[in-house]
């Protein structure tokens, strides 16, 4: 019905808490270790760049599911937009944008959650080198 | 299907970033994205009718698998075009911009 709405209303939050974070983050140089043995400086991706990520992702697939309930008839391009408003299924529709909708957002948070575990995995082991070599972020 | 065919579309599109990157001439990275949050949320879809259907959701009448995959095929081709607009406005190899200013 319209369950794509409520990922699309996170992906709005997240993208002015990106801006918002972008605008006070400094750039963060670290050192790192290559396969070859040579030390490389670098920089760490800021959190703003990982939350794009989850807007990247939000965006992307509110846009396609937009898509989707267009070719169902579920949304129209003329007022209100919403064809269970038309029809007087309000209730029915927020049910499920309570239900499917929230679900669609929170799977996305979570699975974006365990990309930002991973990298973070990922960064530490790449700085662990350096700093046996004396050289730290 | 319209699931399987944008689950296919997105490994697929990851492969290709995978194969391209660092360099990421082809700006691959926000058709994955794209792909994998559609994929995410008509998983969750996917979840809801296999609750409502049980066992009858795996096997789909191939009228509606059609029309499914069509509007697979058609959600693929969406993607395809939005990422075609970013390429062609961010032009990373700066061809359009050599065009556009050819002597």
């Amino acid at each position: 019905m319209a369950c794509f709405l409520v990922p699309a209303a996170e992906a709005v939050i997240t993208t002015i808490a990106t801006k918002a974070i972008k605008s006070k983050e400094k750039e963060e140089s670290v050192k790192i270790s290559l396969s070859d043995g040579s030390v490389e400086e670098a920089t760490k991706i800021p959190f703003s760049t990982k939350l794009g990520w989850l807007n990247k992702l939000l965006w992307g697939g509110s846009a396609l599911l937009a898509f989707e309930h267009v070719w169902h008839g579920e949304v129209v391009p003329f007022f209100p937009f919403l064809t269970a408003v038309e029809n007087g299924e309000v209730a029915e529709m927020l049910a499920e944008m309570g239900s499917a909708g929230v679900m669609m957002a929170v799977l996305v948070t979570a699975v974006w959650v365990g990309m930002l575990a991973v990298s973070s995995v990922v960064e530490k082991r790449a700085l662990r080198a350096p700093k046996l070599a004396g050289e730290g972020a | 299907m319209t699931l399987l065919t944008t689950v296919f579309a997105a490994i697929i599109c990851t492969i290709m970033w995978y194969k391209g990157a660092p360099k990421s001439e082809m700006k691959v990275g926000p058709l994955c994205w794209m792909y994998w949050g559609a994929s995410l949320m008509w998983f969750i879809d996917a979840i809801f009718e296999y609750a409502e259907l049980g066992a009858e959701f795996f096997t789909p009448a191939p009228v509606d698998m059609l029309n499914d995959f069509y509007l697979g095929l058609s959600v693929v081709a969406l993607g395809l075009i939005i990422w075609l607009i970013i390429l062609l406005v961010k032009d990373p190899k700066g061809v359009v911009k050599a065009a556009l200013f050819k002597k």
